[in-house]
Order: structure tokens, then sequence, then C-alpha cells
């Protein structure tokens, strides 16, 4: 890393409490990073400049200038830096670096993983769309693939590859596309196989009050007649009324169910991306309140509108599952430009209805399909370059929240933890990937990201270990292939884990999840000793007969302590554990090569109990040095069960 | 009047039972003297719904045809009936006579107040023998065990008739240097008697968590020389305590106009005072019956829910709760010093904070048969008055003033520790659900009446069986065991930050939502512990198998070297 600069006696500030600690910061090309001077825990802070949204200099303090940056991954760190000028020295870089002019200069092209370039191009191949299709079963009898969007040159946004009914020609193809917004015009997403009802996708008509299109009502015809189990296919609107009615006397709008021959039209109503992007803000500000109220915290949370929107989404997705898998009807999915509500319902509709999306892999081919592949537009919702403030929205954030809140669901059904929904929002800000640079497949082929980058797909598969749901059953799976989630208001809860992900002292200091997961490691290294074993006395040509382990001592004797539960180590050597268990949940970033963010930065847990909110005692103690003896060995293992 | 007088009709035929999760059935319902029994009619396998009637919080009843006539054929009326432990079934029954009958039975049962015609004395199960020992622990065992007491404190018998403290047990733990008639002069000075006694004492540093009821200091400023020598003994040469005064400042301001009061700085020089705001008796009860309301009402948006659920502030009660306990446990454990917790009463959200400061601080009370006898000595035995607090629940339109869910309230605050330290405590929710139901309607004789005087009175040891005797019965307690529990000695702070808390749904909504998802979940978590258990001690096995690889290596290599030549 190239440094620039390194300012010492830098106070970082707790969000909650009074508490500091005093370090050093250094600026580098890539990252912030603050490193405690206290030698015995010497925790680091990396921030990937990507990830920073804001920077603020406030007003200067006696104990010097206070710099409050706010991240994208929802950390917030506020340093007092003892000059000014040092302050203001970082923050004017801090701006520059902020505001990357080209594509270039993402972290992305300069990260270097030292993997050679066969290693990477595997790692590229790792996601291959053409075989999802596949495995859905298409193409088939009724559905086919086109080549007419190959050189981009009918719509811009979408992929090479698409998917259309074997009855529509390519005039009818362009036709319909000269209709639809952005030239987006309706194209296979997901294929139902069971019922041959299929789910698909385009942006609104440019209907007006009155305009008609003939070749897109043929389109709309030839997907109705691809599926012979119904009569009719929805076409779902999923803006409120209001806002598509406005949208007419912009030349825009929604299909006259009277022009097309048997659709059954239907509004959903998931806001806009401002209004997302606003009620996100209002949240962040109450999780972000210090000594919070459980009043202002559930009035706040209210305020916000945010688990209505996130119940929006899912009862869209619900919809769109029920139409297909119970009615076997063929559904159209559409919003304003089809980049975005549309990719949540789809993509969101398609993890209900099909368990291969709940796996870790599926999971990635969703993203891939409905997201990436589909044109969201992840550069400018996520304020990746040209920053424009209008356009951020944290879309893609709230499809990873409906799915954690169907893991709360339903506990058994996924593949992966929480921590996997996390680490992907985690990547979508860091531009350490070429996966979610850009804002559509032609723009990412214009970069060159398979060849300069490398894929995020490929690196959490690495260390799918981290990611595992310990409960996942795939007989559960298979005997409810269709999630039936409830929308009841109290299944939509907060997700702290993802919005105080750094905010240490609020999470579980236990955790079912992490205990699970450390018996089965265990289980595993066992049986890798044994295996060691037998190999070593083949090779001398002994036979091996099963190796009898001794028989249980007592009957209900505790499991043993293992090594990286906090709960067993000694108290001296707590910190150091404590780091190990930071590696341990957020691997990747421990390594030397990937020091994004999440690092050591979390504090020694509950030393204060200030930091847990109780409120402190007044005065009169002077003050009291940190307890020789700290109460939390646990550490904080960041999950729930 | 004997109980069978209230019983008009015993039994109605043709009776369809609806209740949550099941779908209806038709069956036989009949009316004791202490239950509601419910057969269906299938003779073999026949299945039954035994209810206590001292569980029924409210009955509503409606009558179809009311006005039409009399016994015409197909009248018929509904019973709702609405369970203190939430439950919410409905009978009905064919002709009205017979559904008002039954109606009016079980309102007059369901609210006795006379003690020794409860059922508790009445249940005598075979298995059970009512010369066994009656309850966990006493004021004297828990002295004997804390060998930290032994030299500076001691027990008293000054309250061996109840006259110094009516709601105090007969023997309580106090500092060696204050003598009895110092204790009666205290006890004159604090409401109801309540002089400072010792709840627990921190087996790591000696400190102590005291509890007592507020001072008279009234309005003109009344001192007591024993009260304050009594409090200053407890400190004995450390330089400060702390008082931990569950009002707000200005409600103990107030609370002098009526005769009570809080210590005053100039009087008790060595301790500092802390106010913390908690609501007490109705607005509790009121926060529960909401609580519950919301949680029955399935037809909420997310908005209203969520504004329902801060409505009824059963959470900013748990927030508070948890935070005061908090405050003590850091007082105690962090720096050092002795605390004395108190309200007014000193009988309700006193022994809520200190039993879950000792929660959180002490292991010991980790464990079922620890949580059971922290239970008995700071709440059965410390005189909360159960029977005052808990004769009706959320459903009842019969208010009394007494009534308030405090009890509930700990037992919400515990299950909050038990979500933050799932692998901390021994007992799982089942415990504490089960708690739960029993402490508004049981066979047993634990929760019953107001104090230990009271209970003598009415002799509930020598004429009831002891719950948590039989909870801890080997086969009834592997029931409420949490497999996860691996003991810890270190203090378990749970962080109060409003996003960590949450509501108790196994609680507040077990008869809205049947979470099988959750439950299964559950199971294989088990199961994978089991698993883990059964298996051989894998440490010493694999230390064992790294043994013989090591012993390998050096032939490995001779091998490799013979292999050569």
């Amino acid at each position: 890393h190239t440094h620039i600069y390194t300012v010492e006696q830098v106070k970082l500030l707790d969000r909650f409490s009074n508490k500091s600690v005093t370090g050093t910061l250094h600026l580098t090309a890539t990252h912030l990073i603050f490193v405690e001077s206290n030698s015995t825990s010497a925790q680091e802070i990396w921030i990937l400049h990507h990830h920073i949204a804001s920077v603020e200099k406030l007003s200067l303090t006696t104990s010097g200038c206070p710099l409050l940056i706010q991240c994208r991954n929802f950390r917030l760190v506020h340093f007092v830096i003892p000059r000014e000028r040092d302050c203001h020295d970082i923050y004017s870089s801090l701006l520059r670096l902020l505001r990357p002019v080209s594509y270039d200069e993402l972290y992305a092209f300069s990260y270097n993983p030292k993997q050679n370039d066969q290693e990477r191009e595997e790692g590229w191949q790792l996601i291959d769309l053409a075989a999802e299709f596949e495995r859905m079963g298409v193409p088939c009898d009724q559905w086919q693939l086109t080549d007419v969007n190959r050189e981009y040159k009918v719509c811009k946004t979408y992929p090479r590859d698409l998917y259309v009914p074997i009855t529509a020609s390519k005039p009818i193809i362009v036709g319909s596309s000269k209709f639809r917004s952005k030239g987006r015009f309706p194209v296979l997403t997901y294929f139902y196989q069971e019922k041959k009802a299929a789910v698909c996708r385009c942006s609104q008509p440019l209907s007006g009050f009155s305009a008609r299109c003939l070749e897109d009502e043929h389109m709309l015809q030839a997907i109705s007649k691809a599926n012979h189990n119904s009569r009719y296919i929805y076409v779902m609107d999923t803006r409120p009324k209001l806002n598509a009615l406005a949208n007419r006397a912009a030349g825009k709008g929604y299909e006259n169910e009277d022009n097309y021959s048997n659709i059954r039209f239907q509004f959903v109503g998931i806001e806009n991306i401002h209004v997302m992007r606003g009620s996100l803000q209002k949240l962040l500000e109450v999780v972000g309140t210090r000594s919070l109220s459980m009043t202002d915290y559930l009035v706040g949370l209210e305020n916000s509108g945010w688990l209505r929107h996130i119940k929006a989404i899912m009862d869209a997705a619900i919809f769109l599952a029920k139409a297909v898998t119970v009615e076997g009807a063929s559904v159209l999915v559409h919003c304003s430009d089809g980049w975005d509500r549309t990719a949540q319902v789809c993509a969101l509709g398609s993890l209900l209805m099909d368990p291969y999306y709940r796996t870790i892999k599926g999971f990635m081919v969703l993203i891939e399909k409905d997201w990436i592949s589909f044109g969201h537009k992840f550069a400018d919702r996520c304020d990746q370059l040209d920053p424009d403030p209008k356009e951020v929205s944290p879309i893609f954030t709230q499809f990873l929240e409906c799915v954690w809140q169907l893991t709360e669901q339903f506990p058994q059904a996924f593949e992966f933890s929480e921590w996997f929904l996390i680490q992907i929002h985690e990547h979508v800000h860091s531009c350490q990937f070429g996966n979610f640079l850009g804002n559509s497949q032609r723009q990412r082929e214009d970069l060159q990201l398979k060849e300069r980058t490398y894929s995020l797909w490929a690196h959490l598969l690495s260390e799918k270990q981290n990611y595992l749901n310990p409960l996942f059953s795939p007989s559960v799976a298979e005997s409810h292939p269709v999630l039936e989630p409830s929308t009841q208001a109290y299944h939509f809860k907060f997700w702290r884990n993802m919005y105080n992900q750094y905010d240490r002292s609020m999470h579980p200091r236990q955790s079912i999840l992490k205990h699970v997961l450390t018996l089965q490691e265990s289980k595993r290294e066992l049986e890798g000793t044994v295996q060691a074993l037998k190999t070593k006395l083949q090779k001398f040509g002994v036979s091996t007969s099963p190796l009898k382990p001794q028989t249980p001592p007592r009957e209900r004797s505790l499991p043993p302590r293992p090594q990286s539960l906090i709960l067993g180590a000694p108290l001296l050597s707590r910190k150091e554990v404590q780091q190990e268990e930071d590696k341990e949940v957020f691997g990747e970033e421990a390594r030397e090569d990937a020091p994004a963010s999440t690092g050591g930065e979390r504090t020694v847990e509950g030393s204060s109990a200030t930091e847990n909110g109780y409120g402190e005692l007044m005065g009169s103690f002077g003050s009291k040095n940190e307890p020789g003896v700290v109460t939390l060995e646990f550490g904080v293992a960041r999950m729930t069960c | 009047m004997e109980l069978s007088e209230h019983i008009k009709t015993a039994n109605v035929e043709d009776v369809t039972l609806r209740r949550p999760f099941h779908p209806a059935l038709r069956g036989t319902l009949c009316v004791t003297s202490h239950h509601l029994l419910f057969s269906d009619r299938k003779d073999e396998a026949s299945w039954q719904l035994l209810i206590l009637l001292k569980n029924i919080d409210a009955i509503e009843k409606s009558i179809e045809n009311l006005f039409g006539y009399p016994r015409a054929v197909g009248s018929s009326g509904t019973i709702t009936i609405k369970c203190k432990d939430l439950l919410v079934l409905q009978l009905e029954i064919p002709g009205m006579e017979e559904c008002l009958n039954i109606a009016s039975s079980i309102e007059a049962l369901s609210s006795l107040e006379s003690m020794t015609e409860m059922y508790p004395f009445f249940y005598r199960p075979s298995h059970l023998t009512l010369h066994g020992p009656w309850g966990l622990s006493s004021t004297e065992q828990y002295y004997k065990q804390t060998e930290r007491l032994w030299d500076r404190w001691r027990v008293s018998k000054v309250n061996s008739d109840y006259s110094v403290c009516p709601s105090y047990p007969s023997a309580v733990i106090v500092p060696r240097e204050v003598d009895d008639d110092k204790l009666i002069r205290s006890a004159r000075f604090r409401q109801g008697g309540r002089f400072p006694v010792l709840s627990y004492c921190h087996h790591r540093n000696g400190m102590v968590i005291m509890r007592s009821s507020q001072p008279l200091t009234g309005a003109n400023k009344k001192r007591c020389k024993e009260d304050e020598l009594l409090l200053q003994a407890v400190i004995d040469g450390s330089e400060l305590g702390y008082i931990i005064d569950l009002r707000s400042a200005q409600q103990a301001q107030q609370a002098r106009m009526t005769g009570g009061g809080f210590e005053s700085k100039s009087c008790y020089s060595h301790w500092k005072r802390i106010h913390r705001h908690h609501e007490r008796g109705k607005v509790v009860q009121e926060s529960l019956t909401k609580l519950v309301e919301v949680c029955s009402d399935p037809s909420h948006s997310v908005d209203r829910w969520l504004s329902k659920l801060e409505n009824s502030k059963w959470l900013s009660h748990v927030h508070s709760a948890l935070s005061t306990a908090g405050l003590v446990v850091e007082c105690v454990e962090r720096d050092g010093h002795s605390v004395l917790v108190h309200g007014s009463e000193g009988t309700d959200n006193t022994l809520l904070v200190s039993s879950l400061a000792q929660l959180v601080l002490d292991p010991a009370s980790r464990t079922v048969t620890g949580f059971l006898c922290l239970l008995e000595r700071e709440w059965i035995q410390a005189g909360h008055p159960f029977q005052q607090r808990c004769a009706h629940s959320a459903y009842s339109h019969a208010r009394l003033k007494q009534e308030c869910p405090i009890f509930l309230l700990l037992l919400d605050c515990v299950w909050q520790v038990w979500r933050q330290f799932p692998l901390a405590l021994e007992f799982s929710e089942a415990l504490l659900l089960r708690l739960a139901q029993e402490v508004y309607a049981s066979n047993y004789g634990t929760f019953l009446c107001n104090s230990e005087q009271e209970r003598c009175a009415a002799g509930v040891k020598e004429n009831t069986h002891c719950l948590f005797q039989s909870l801890l019965k080997p086969d009834i307690e592997e029931q409420y065991l949490n497999p996860l529990y691996e003991p810890t000695d270190l203090a378990i702070w749970p962080s109060v930050h409003p996003q960590s808390l949450q509501l108790w749904t196994g609680m507040f909504l077990r008869w809205t939502e049947y979470a099988q998802n959750m439950e299964e979940a559950r199971e294989e978590v088990w199961s994978i512990v089991k698993e883990h258990r059964e298996r051989a001690g894998p440490d010493r096995t694999n230390n064992t198998l790294s043994t013989h690889c090591d012993t390998l290596t050096p032939f490995e290599n001779l091998m490799d070297e013979l292999t050569i030549l």
C-alpha cells in the first residue's frame, strides 16, 4: 500500500458510550487504517475507501478536530485528531480518494489475491447462466434462446442471451422492445418446470393514455400460449397505482386490459427508489441514536416505514410464487424500468419456489441472473462512480433483507447463514471484486472485468465453511420445495446484525449457531485425524480395523471446550482469542491480502458496563480504571440462531 | 356454601370445542369443583382437556335466540374461555339454560376467595407424598452455604413470630454487629417493617445486595439512628455503598408527603443514592392487558403492530428492569461496592431488580435448582404478595387494585438473558413458560398466599405439595433442561440496547402462531448437541490419536530410509 499520511495520537470515540481509544491513523491509497496504540490489544480497523459514504469535519473541540466517517456497510467511526491541520489534510485527501473519476481507479483493478490467470478464469466460470436455464428445462418445446440481442442492439441493458417463447418472432420482439421503456421487452427469467409456468420480466409499456402496440400484444399472447396450464397470464405492475398513473402523462404507463387478451393485471405497491432511500436514512438515524429508549426505538422503526417496505416486497414475491405454483399461471413482472422492483420480486419469488436458490451456489446464480445480468444498476445504486445522490438506493440491500427475514422463519431451509448475506452486502459496496461493477453486462464487457478483476463468487466459495447454516436440511427442502412465509407483522424484525453490525455491544454474547458450528468442526477434525492414522497404517501394510473410540465416561458429560470458543480460553489471552475469533467469523478479511474493514475494531467486550447501556454511575469515583478481571469472556459471537 | 352448590349443570353432551391450531371437536363437557373437563366421545384413545377453573381469567357468553322461546329446539350458546396462561377456548353448548348454568358455575368457581378451598389443598397425586420436604432452601441454608458471610453477618430470628415485619420470613441475614433491638427500631422506620436485609453476597468480592422498603422520613425529615447504623454496618469501613431507589427523584420527594421518603445524603453520608424510575402496579398490569390484546389481534399491518407494541409499554418495562439490574451488577461486580435496592414497599420491583442482578452475577443461580432456590428466597420467602398480584391476568375485566404481573416481567427478563446467553442457563424456555402458568393457577401450594406468615397460618406446607420439589424430580427436570448448557463462572451482562431486546414470542404468541419450523430447528440443534455428547470425549480421543500419529512418524521415516537403500 502506498502510504499517504500517518497521524499519531488519534482518538476513536465509541458511538454509544463515552469510551475512546487512542491510536495511529494511516491513510493509504486504498484504505484508512486505525491501529490502537495499546500494545496488548492492538486492534485495527481497516476501512476501504469505497466503503466510505461520507466524511464530515466537525467544528474544533478542546481535544482536537473531530472527523466523522459514515460507511455504506453501516459502520460509523468518529475520530478526534489532535491537530486541525492533520485533520484537514486527511479530510481533503479522503474527499479526493472517495470520488474516483474512472473505473480504473476502483479497488478491483488493483486488488490481487495472488492467483494466476487460470485460477482467475476458473473463478469467473463458476457461475454459468446457460447451464442455469438448462437446469430449469429451457430451451424446450415452448421456449427458445434468441440471438436478437447478441450485439446489444435491441436492448443495451439486457444480457446477450435471452429466452423468449418459440412463437415470438424477431419482428415481434423488436416491435415489442420499441414499445417498452429502455427497450426492455418481456423475457423469461424463471421457468417452473412442474407446471410449465414462466416468470417473465420487462419494463413499463409506452402506452401513455391510449397508445397500443400490436407486436407487444402479440408478445404477451405468445407468453400466454407457451403455457397450456392456464388460459391467462398475470401482469404484475410492482408500483403503486398512483405512480403508474402519473407515468402515463409522460407517455409511459401500464397495460390496458382491454388491449391485451387474457391478462390479469395487478398493482402491487412497492415504493420507488427515492422513498426507499429516505426510509433507510430514517432507520439508520433511529438505530444510531445514543441511549435510545424503547419507545423511541419502536416509534422510530415504525416511522421509518422500512419494515413496511420489506413486507411489500415480500407480499409481491408471495403473490408471484402462488400464481405460478398454485394456479400454474405464467407471470409477467415489471415496474418502471424493470431493474429495481422487478429484480427484487422476480428473484425473491424464484427463491420461494425453487430450493436450489436457497443453497450457496444457487443463491449466487440467482443474483448473477436476476440482478447482475438483467442490469440492476449496481454502479448507480451503490454509488460506485460519478455520484448522483438521486440514483443511490438500497434496493439490493432490501432483497438481502427479505432473504434474511425468510431465514428467520425457515431456519432449516437455507444452506447459508446470515453471514453470507452480510458478506455479499459488504462486497457489493467494496468494489474489490469485478462482479458488481458497472450498470450492465455490456458495460462490464467493455471494462474487460473478467480479464482484469477477480470474481467474488470464487472467493466466497473458497471459504464456504464460514457461511454454512448448520441446521440446513435438504430433506426439508424436498418435502416442502415451495416456501409459504407468513406475513404477519410480528414476523418482520429489525435486522440488527446488518444495520448495527459494527456496534459490538449490541450483539448476543453467545450464539447457538456458532456453538453448533464449533461442534461440527471438532467432529470433522476428529475424523480427519482418524483418516490420517489409517493412511499411515496402510502405508506399513497394517490392516486397519476401525478404531474404536473410548466409551463415554459419563452419560451427561459436557462437550469439550472448543478451542475457538472464548469461553474456554484462559483469562490472560482473552484478547488474542478475541482476534482469532474475528478472523474466524470474517475469515476473509483477516487475510493479509484482503484487509477490508471488519478486522479487530471490536473492543474488548463488556469491559465497561456502560457500553451495555445501563447508564453510567454518577461521578464521585473519579476516573475508574478498567477492571482487572473482565466479565465478559465470550467475546461477541456475532451470530444468532 | 359447598363448592358443589355452585354447580347447577354438571354435564353437557354434544359440546363443540374450538381451540387454536386444532380442528373443532365434539364431546362431553363436565364441570367439577376445581376443573373444567372436556372429553371427546370416541371410546378408544379418548382425548381429554382438563383446565383448572382457577386458570380461567374471563369468560364471555353469547346466547343465540336469547329473546326467542326458552328451550327452543336448536337454541345454543357459546362460551369463550380466556385463560390466565393466555389460551382462548370456545365452547358451543346446546341448550340455552345449560350454557348459562355452565357459565355461572365457571364464574363462581374460578374466583374463589377462600384459601383452603383452593385446589392445591385437594391435589393428592399417587406419586407424591405430603411428608416429603417442602421447599428447596431457607435463609439458614443460604447462610450456611455462603462462607463469605460467616465473619461479618448473622442470621437473626427477630421476626420469628412475624411481629417485626409481617411480610418477611422468620429468619433474615443482617450485619453481625447490629443486634435485634436495633433491627426492631429500624423496622419501625421502614414501610411495612421491611428493614434492610441481605439478599445476595457476591462470591467474588464479598460485596452484598441488600433490599428493604422505603424509609418513613415523612415531611419533617425524621431520622432513625438504628437504621443509619444498620446501613453503616453493611459497608463497614469501605468508603461507599449505593442505594438504588426504584423511583424517580421526584416521586421519592412526593412520597415524603405521605409519610414515606428516601435516605438523605446528610444522614447516610456513606451511601450514594441513584434514582431509576420504574412503573408499578396498575400501569404494568395495563401493559400486559394491552400487549396481549395486540398479540391476539392478527389484523394489524406492520406499522400498526409496532405502534401498538410500543403503546403497551411492556418492552419498556423489560428494558428498565434489565437496565437497573445491570446497574446493580455494575456497582457490585465492576466497582466493588455494596448496594441497597428499594422502591416504596420493597415487595415488587425491588425483588425484580435484585433477583435479576443475582442471575447475572451468580453462576449458582443459573442452574435449575439454583434458579428455583433464587425464586424461593427472593420472591416467595421475601414476601412478594403472589395471591394479590396474580389474582387475574390479561383478560379479566374485574380489575382489583392489587394486581400486577411483576413476576411475569421477571420471567420475560430472564428469557431475554437466555436469548443473549443461550449456553449460560441450565434451564430452557420451557421452565419459564411452566412457571408463568403455575404462578396463576397451580396444583401446588408454592405460589399460594402473600407471605410466609399467611402460608404458615393456612398450613400450606402441611397440606399442599411443593412445585419446586416436584420440578426437580429427575424425569420432570429433564424436560426443562437446556441441552446447550455450559456453566461459566463469569457474570453475564446482557445488552440492554432496545435493538437487543425482543418480544417474548414463546409466551405472548404461543397460541397465535404455531412455529413448527422453529420447533424443528430447535430439535435439530438438540440432536446435533446430543450426538456430540454421546461421542467419546473427542478431545481425549483426539489426543490419543495424535499421540499414535506421532509415534508412527519415526517408523515412517525409517521406512522411507529403507526404501531409499
